[in-house]
């Protein structure tokens, strides 16, 4: 078997010249899989996902995707590359309305993006009903929705969503992991941080434990909810 | 008909200059209010701003009407207003390539870009007394009446008169296609649409592969134009003079603010409000009030409310009375 | 101790300018300069209390400098009895009147419930209004129709000049506090339109409300603390003294006077940048500036900021206050219409930035550069215009055109000054420690 679709390899580093938070940390993704990043608070679980997206400044390790190395490049251009990201807050355009998110979100495009809107209006089919709304006016479920949109439009091959489903209700996050399980078996490589370890868990092909910036456990999603260390430690038992 | 008589005495000297006026301050403070939008800062050198398009306009025109060019009843300035705007396009992008792209790409807080602004009045003020004077400049020609007051009462046989200047005429016309084609920009065009979306959410908008450099120089051409053509119909409507549009600033802000800074929509209605209050509380409402009242009751003074010397006071006191009560403004601006 | 050095070095530089000025133009000038030199630091020490030590973003010091220039007029015109008599009673009743219904307005406002206590305060304000006007109208024509051409106004008290200077400071500091009330809690560029504005309006009062000052038709003769330079020169000891000294009592008069306002000056300057330096290194001072650097923790911390707020911008606008008074004592005359927002606000700003916001000394020597720099930009101006257009013929219109045009090099220069210290040593010439 082959290198994972995307890894981050034993990065290390912080923001600006703050100090290390990331310690030979390695985060990857096989095409089409969930892998999801868990851990308590202040592990530095979005600071990975950022580091893989290029957000922070590496001081060693590498991030490749697809074999390429892509260290280098800037967020913007990973996103040309083929990456998307959703980031936790601010996250959509408020004052624009639904279908505007999406244009925005395919704006690196220059061709035809009429088909991709369909799908993901496809996908969320409650955003075609509220697509000439602005964005702001809409409840939290349906806000993440149209910035989980956004980000499909460049056609991503690989979507990185950070706590997609903070401050919404149970129901709309159960809602929400359906459609990212759909999106994953329409190819798209996933690689999300959760606060629910639970059911962030069950939905993984692969989890990542992080404590302290660096890798704790790994595994399938399946071996880590059976693991009694990480029960213990993480699931509350 | 003296209802009809008091309706056209107040049309006349209140709410066709309100509406040239309002017109006036809506491009103006559309042009602050894209600026605070897209680039997150109160622009000191607006009225100076406008004041440079403007005199690069009037030379224009000086030179268009030494050839013998003329456009019949318009002024010649309308011809020479894509010149201006060329000029004080060329003035802004060299101003942000040289003093505020420094400071954009290293993020500063947003009083410091006020305080650089503040400098580049300093500097467009300079330019432009120094290039034509302090003094009034007139330069509007072609004809001065829409419709003149004896027309007007031989037409309607009332004993009001009521008098439509060609400039008024031409600021109405000219704001309505400007705004409709800056709505039309915003909400239709791809550009457009990534200005908003960069005033919005900067960071998302860089992520979604927005250019925020080309965003900045689209606004900064929007602005040349905005300011310029505010500043022509000001001064063929009244008179140029550099000192009332470093004075405008205050009418032009109160208006941005009052709208909510941020808020295109909001900039137009500020402006009109502005301008019917300064209209409205200066104009002595004797003449108008005589028709309407019984005459036992008929006001022996002027009714004027206050001198128009108390103009800025007028616009500086709606300002104060929204940022009181409703802080971000009618329509919901930005707080940066 | 570096800083102490670039401090001396810099205040030195700035000596030998205005004495090569004394040396290559005139002793006059050089002490003209001095003596405006000294009222621009002491304007640029309220500003920067203000700015450098709080963060307000104030931009209506010509408004608080020209409430100093009222007060000079108010201090020490003598009263005219005839316009007392005529209206005055009247006329303070009309002021009491406004006082009371604002009050009564602000007391409905929030005795009443939500609802209608809009439209009630509402309705009481217009009618407070015209009742005020009623009232306020026929007493100011009684007064302005006293001798309109040489008074038409109340006139003043009648005391000595110099307690305008404290006079003016208290003047600026109870509008401003008035002010701060209702527009401290504002976002930064909120509170500079505010103040701008502010500022506007209270030239528009002092221009138009003729019983107040005479309006344009300007106050002149104002009162002197120092002798005038006729009566020297009509004095035997004085002109023996000059001659004494080697100076032509003419000259040696016009020397007397500007240094006795150059050493007052300096007393004053003196004095509120010792209170202003104590003040900096005071608990208050270090608190002010943590408020400034990150006012929400301040705030967490339990820091009443919007108190603090207000108290240093009281304290910044009465400087401001003084400045102006003392600026008007110097010129002897009230002139509402030369009050420019870009000479007595932004040029203040300039003087701040450029000298360093912050340090106190940084204002100060701000304040004298830059006046020194107004004030001889136009020589220089023209020596360089002269040079520039040398070559060029004479009549030609270029050539006039450009010679004209040196007064507006001011303008550019001071821009050009701000954005290169901005944008190269952007704490200013004399950092804040």
């Amino acid at each position: 078997m082959g290198e994972p679709y995307l890894i981050g390899e034993a990065m290390t580093g912080g923001y600006g010249k703050g100090a290390d938070i990331l310690h030979a940390c390695t985060i990857a993704v096989e095409r089409g899989e969930i892998a999801v990043i868990v851990g308590p608070n202040g592990a530095g679980k979005s600071t990975a996902m950022k580091a893989v997206f290029g957000m922070l400044d590496l001081r060693s390790g590498h991030v490749r995707l697809d074999g390429r190395d892509i260290t280098k490049l800037s967020p913007q251009d990973r996103v040309a590359q083929g990456m998307g990201f959703v980031p936790q807050t601010h996250n959509i355009f408020g004052s624009m309305t639904v279908e505007e998110n999406l244009e925005m979100g395919a704006f690196i495009r220059r061709d035809d993006f009429r088909g991709t809107l369909a799908q993901v209006y496809d996908l969320f089919p409650i955003l075609k009903d509220k697509r000439h709304q602005a964005a702001g006016e809409l409840s939290g479920g349906q806000r993440q929705q149209v910035a989980v949109g956004r980000a499909l439009m460049t056609q991503p091959k690989v979507l990185m969503l950070d706590e997609p489903t903070a401050g919404v209700s149970p129901i709309v996050m159960d809602e929400l992991f359906d459609r990212i399980i759909e999106v994953a078996r329409s190819g798209i490589s996933i690689l999300m941080v959760e606060q629910n370890a639970r059911q962030a868990l069950e939905i993984a092909d692969k989890g990542y434990v992080l404590v302290q910036g660096a890798n704790a456990f790994t595994g399938t999603g399946k071996d880590l909810l059976e693991n009694p260390d990480v029960r213990r430690s993480f699931l509350g038992g | 008909m003296e209802f009809l008589n008091g309706f056209v005495a107040l049309a006349n000297f209140v709410l066709i200059p309100a509406v040239a006026y309002g017109s006036q301050l809506a491009l103006g403070a559309l042009g602050v209010t894209l600026i605070y939008g897209i680039l997150r800062f109160s622009n000191f050198a607006h009225g100076d701003t406008m004041a440079f398009g403007t005199m690069c306009t009037i030379l224009v025109t000086w030179w268009l009407q030494g050839m013998g060019v003329s456009l019949g009843p318009l002024p010649t300035a309308l011809l020479a207003i894509p010149f201006g705007i060329a000029g004080c396009a060329a003035l802004i992008l060299l101003t942000d390539r040289v003093v505020y792209r420094f400071y954009r790409v290293q993020r500063v807080k947003p009083v410091i870009m006020v305080i650089v602004s503040m400098g580049v009045m300093f500097i467009y003020n300079g330019i432009t007394r120094f290039i034509i004077g302090t003094e009034d400049q007139n330069f509007a020609d072609g004809e001065r009446f829409i419709i003149g007051v004896r027309d007007f009462k031989t037409l309607t046989g009332l004993d009001e008169g009521l008098a439509i200047r060609t400039t008024q005429g031409i600021t109405v016309v000219t704001a309505v296609i400007v705004v409709a084609a800056l709505f039309w920009f915003l909400n239709r065009t791809r550009t457009g649409k990534s200005m908003r979306a960069y005033s919005d959410n900067e960071d998302l908008a860089l992520l979604s592969g927005i250019n925020p450099e080309r965003v900045v120089m689209v606004t900064w051409l929007i602005v040349a134009a905005l300011a310029t053509i505010a500043g022509v119909l000001y001064g063929l409507d009244k008179s140029f003079k550099p000192f009332t549009y470093f004075q405008l600033l205050l009418p032009i802000f109160a208006a941005a603010i009052v709208g909510g800074l941020g808020s295109p929509l909001g900039a137009i209605a500020g402006g009109f409000v502005i301008a019917f209050s300064e209209v409205g509380v200066t104009y002595a409402w004797k003449k108008v009030l005589g028709y309407w009242m019984p005459e036992s009751l008929a006001p022996d003074g002027l009714v004027q409310l206050m001198s128009t010397d108390y103009k800025f006071a007028v616009s500086f006191v709606i300002l104060l009375i929204v940022l009181l009560f409703r802080p971000t403004g009618l329509f919901k601006g930005k707080s940066v | 101790m570096s800083d102490m050095l670039r401090g001396t070095v810099l205040f030195g530089i700035m000596a030998v300018l205005i004495v090569g000025t004394g040396f290559v133009q005139s002793w006059n000038s050089a002490l003209l300069i001095l003596n405006m030199g000294l009222v621009s630091a002491v304007m640029a020490l309220g500003v920067n209390l203000q700015w450098g030590f709080a963060g307000l973003f104030n931009v209506g010091v010509m408004g608080f400098v020209a409430l100093g220039g009222l007060a000079t007029v108010l201090v020490s015109m003598p009263p005219v009895g005839a316009a007392w008599s005529a209206g005055a009673g009247r006329l303070f009743l009309a002021l009491a009147l406004a006082v009371a219904v604002m009050a009564a307005a602000i007391l409905l406002w929030k005795r009443l419930r939500r609802g209608l206590r809009g439209w009630v305060v509402a309705a009481l304000l217009v009618a407070g209004f015209f009742a005020f006007r009623a009232v306020f109208d026929p007493a100011v024509a009684l007064i302005e129709a006293v001798d309109p051409a040489a008074t038409g106004y109340l006139g003043g008290l009648g005391l000595p000049v110099v307690l305008a200077w404290p006079v003016g400071g208290l003047l600026a500091a109870g509008v401003a506090w008035l002010i701060g009330k209702t527009a401290l809690g504002l976002r930064s560029d909120y509170l500079a339109i505010a103040t701008l504005g502010i500022a506007e309006i209270i030239i528009a009062v002092i221009k138009n409300e003729d019983w107040l000052a005479r309006g344009v038709k300007n106050v002149n003769g104002l009162p002197r603390p120092l002798p005038y330079e006729i009566d020297l020169q009509n004095d035997p000891g004085f002109v023996e003294t000059a001659a004494g000294l080697g100076l032509d009592a003419t000259t040696a008069s016009t020397l007397y006077v500007k240094l006795g306002y150059g050493v007052m000056f300096t007393l004053v300057l003196v004095l509120l940048l010792v209170l202003a330096q104590l003040a900096l290194k005071s608990p208050w001072g270090r608190m002010m500036r943590a408020i400034r650097d990150n006012e929400t923790s301040a705030r967490a911390m339990g820091k009443d900021v919007t108190r603090r707020h207000l108290q240093i911008f009281v304290l910044g606008s009465a400087i401001c206050g003084i400045a102006g008074a003392m600026m008007t004592t110097l010129d002897g005359q009230l002139t509402p219409g030369t009050y420019q927002p870009l000479r007595y606000t932004f040029l203040i700003w300039v003087m701040v930035i450029v000298g360093g916001s912050g340090n106190n000394f940084g204002a100060v020597l701000g304040g004298f550069l830059i006046w020194f720099l107004w004030v001889q930009v136009e020589p220089i101006g023209q020596w360089l215009m002269y040079h520039v257009t040398y070559g060029m013929a004479d009549g030609s219109w270029l050539k006039g055109h450009l010679l004209d045009s040196v007064q507006h090099m001011r303008l550019l220069t001071m821009g050009v000054i701000l954005l290169l210290v901005l944008r190269f040593s952007p704490r200013g010439l004399l950092p804040e420690r």
